[in-house]
């Protein structure tokens, strides 16, 4: 079972909820997925109106939790502000911290993100946040409290699976007890299950779903490979050799040469 | 046959339409002074473009879509409000060229051209972008010209408009009522959500378009329409919240950098309108009709008004004539 702060959850997909076609297709890809979580991001568009729940009530109805995100903020008092709002909004102290450091990689701004947990755990938030693979800034935010880290595995919304395996998986043996999931850059379901061989705890991806021609048939391929994924990773995967061995026995076979 | 349309946005109007033309006595009701005043509609973009469409929408608004375009030839034809027949094109910038290849995998009846012919299509467009899908079947009407011929029409041909009258559909006793009154029947039909949207008309005599222009980018579906006298619509946000007004400062800078990244002329634009309206949508973004005694209910056109109400008003004139209750719904069609 996943365990994020405490809740336990069995489905290891965590599902962003933004640029589906339709509301109605959303839902299908929530179900046929069989995703306990998604993450909702606050529009601030509405200058804090009520008149978007609409929207809300449809999230409500997918009877799922809800982990609201931080998504498109730059500063540190932007995240904090947005995060306050979305705990009001959503009922929850869970949040997906997430700080843009730059435009065009939307990479997160590490020092910001620290600085941004900090704030928000003394404010009682249970921080998910969203990083980078390097382990010194994953060491603060433990520090700080968080339970679960979530690395990116390419930009966000490039779907280019995981850019750095190796910086991927030196993560996990460096936190072998904390929860982490590899958030942003996830393409195709090979690199969801890649992800989890590797150890993670789970996924969490949007636009591969979102975006893709039937999003409902790729939310359930998301969650299917992940739990191959998963389930490879407890079976504990032979180690790579260079020389091939044949798999039939070779015993009784004469020597002839 | 009496019919009450309640609304004189494009779904009552076309629906008015259909029904004075098969010998229907009908009476409008719209709260506003006069046509387009509060309808969102009047904030549309008028493109009939069924296909470009596709790539997101269900396959019904492809199949009903098609309508359109015979139908608001019919009806405007010879008014100030005629529809262009030139296609639709479509472009996206270099960082974002993976966009155009998905967008022609979930499309079809498009052309790829290059430079040149872009050249000859879109003559100040030459040497700015490499390729770009040309979807020639398309065509475009001015929304806000459209709704007032429709008025004319409507009104030459003898149908009663009773403006400044909000009445609610339980107000007509027995007779036939139809509800095209889009968000404002939410109480009655908690499924409606908005969904708003922010336009901008524009005018610069640097540039001219033959057609409306689509950019893609990852995060809003961006179009520029061209209209009379050197204007052009630039649109438009799709935000999940049912405000009707309130254009945010991000959307302004979308909208703006996207017009500028089409072409660095619209830089020197005048801003004319900033226009805010939310669209009636349900669920799976597809229109409905539904029966309820004698009231009837149209609704949930979302971006669609001018690309489905013909469909959606042939529909609900043919159950209203038949009083066919078990009328087949347009989210009911699946391929």
């Amino acid at each position: 079972m996943l365990d994020l702060y405490g809740t336990r959850i069995q489905n290891r997909l965590l599902l962003g909820t933004a640029q589906y076609p339709s509301p109605a297709i959303l839902a299908d890809s929530v179900r046929e997925s069989g995703t306990e979580i998604v993450t909702v991001s606050l529009r601030r568009e509405a200058g804090g109106s009520k008149e978007g729940q609409d929207f809300w009530a449809l999230i409500k109805a997918l009877n799922v939790r809800v982990l609201p995100n931080t998504a498109g903020c730059y500063t540190v008092k932007e995240a904090v502000t947005t995060a306050q709002m979305a705990r009001e909004v959503f009922q929850t102290d869970w949040i997906k911290l997430e700080v843009i450091g730059e435009e065009d990689t939307l990479q997160p701004n590490v020092f910001a993100l620290v600085e941004a947990a900090e704030i928000l755990i003394d404010q009682g938030f249970k921080v998910f946040p969203y990083t980078t693979e390097d382990i010194i800034v994953a060491e603060k935010l433990v520090e700080l409290g968080c339970e679960v880290l979530m690395p990116w595995g390419a930009p966000i919304g490039t779907g280019r699976g995981l850019n750095n395996p190796y910086g991927l998986r030196t993560m996990r043996e460096h936190f072998p007890d904390t929860t982490l999931i590899v958030d942003a850059g996830i393409g195709l379901p090979s690199h969801a299950a890649q992800a989890m061989e590797l150890g993670y705890d789970a996924i969490l991806l949007n636009t591969a779903v979102s975006g893709a021609g039937t999003p409902k048939a790729m939310a359930k391929a998301f969650a299917m490979a992940i739990e191959a994924g998963h389930m490879a990773y407890l079976a504990d995967p032979i180690e790579m050799r260079d020389m091939a061995q044949p798999s039939t026995s070779m015993m009784g076979k004469a020597f002839l040469s | 046959m009496k019919v009450n349309i309640i609304g004189a946005g494009v779904a009552g109007l076309t629906l008015a339409t259909e029904l004075i033309e098969r010998g229907v006595n009908v009476h409008i009701y719209e709260r506003s002074r006069y046509v387009g005043e509060q309808a969102c509609s009047w904030f549309a973009g008028g493109m009939l473009a069924p296909w470009c469409e596709r790539e997101s929408a269900e396959p019904a608004v492809l199949h009903y879509g098609k309508t359109a375009l015979t139908w608001w030839e019919k009806h405007l034809t010879g008014t100030n409000a005629a529809v262009v027949s030139k296609g639709t094109m479509v472009f996206a910038q270099v960082r974002d060229r993976q966009e155009l290849s998905r967008f022609s995998r979930r499309t079809e009846r498009f052309e790829w051209i290059d430079n040149e012919a872009i050249s000859t299509l879109e003559p100040d467009f030459s040497g700015r972008f490499k390729q770009a899908l040309y979807f020639p079947d398309e065509a475009h009407v001015n929304p806000r010209l459209a709704l007032v011929a429709l008025f004319e029409l409507l009104t030459k041909k003898g149908a009663h408009f009773h403006f400044n009258q909000s009445v609610e559909p339980s107000e007509f006793g027995g007779e036939t009522v139809v509800d095209c009154r889009g968000l404002l029947a939410k109480p009655e039909w908690s499924d409606i959500r908005g969904v708003k949207g922010e336009m901008l008309i524009i005018r610069t005599e640097e540039i001219t378009l033959n057609r409306p222009v689509r950019l893609l980018h990852p995060r809003i579906p961006f179009y520029i329409i061209p209209r009379e006298d050197h204007h052009f619509m630039v649109g438009a946000t799709m935000i999940e919240n049912a405000q009707r007004a309130r254009f945010s400062a991000r959307s302004m800078l979308e909208l703006l950098s996207s017009a500028y990244a089409l072409h660095p002329s619209f830089a020197e634009a005048e801003i004319v309108e900033m226009g805010v309206d939310a669209r009636p949508a349900f669920a799976d973004n597809l229109p409905r009709l539904q029966k309820d005694g004698n009231i009837w209910r149209v609704n949930g056109l979302y971006r669609h008004g001018f690309l489905l109400s013909p469909s959606m008003a042939i529909k609900a004139a043919d159950a209203i004539l038949n009083q066919d209750d078990k009328v087949e719904q347009m989210n009911e069609y699946l391929s």
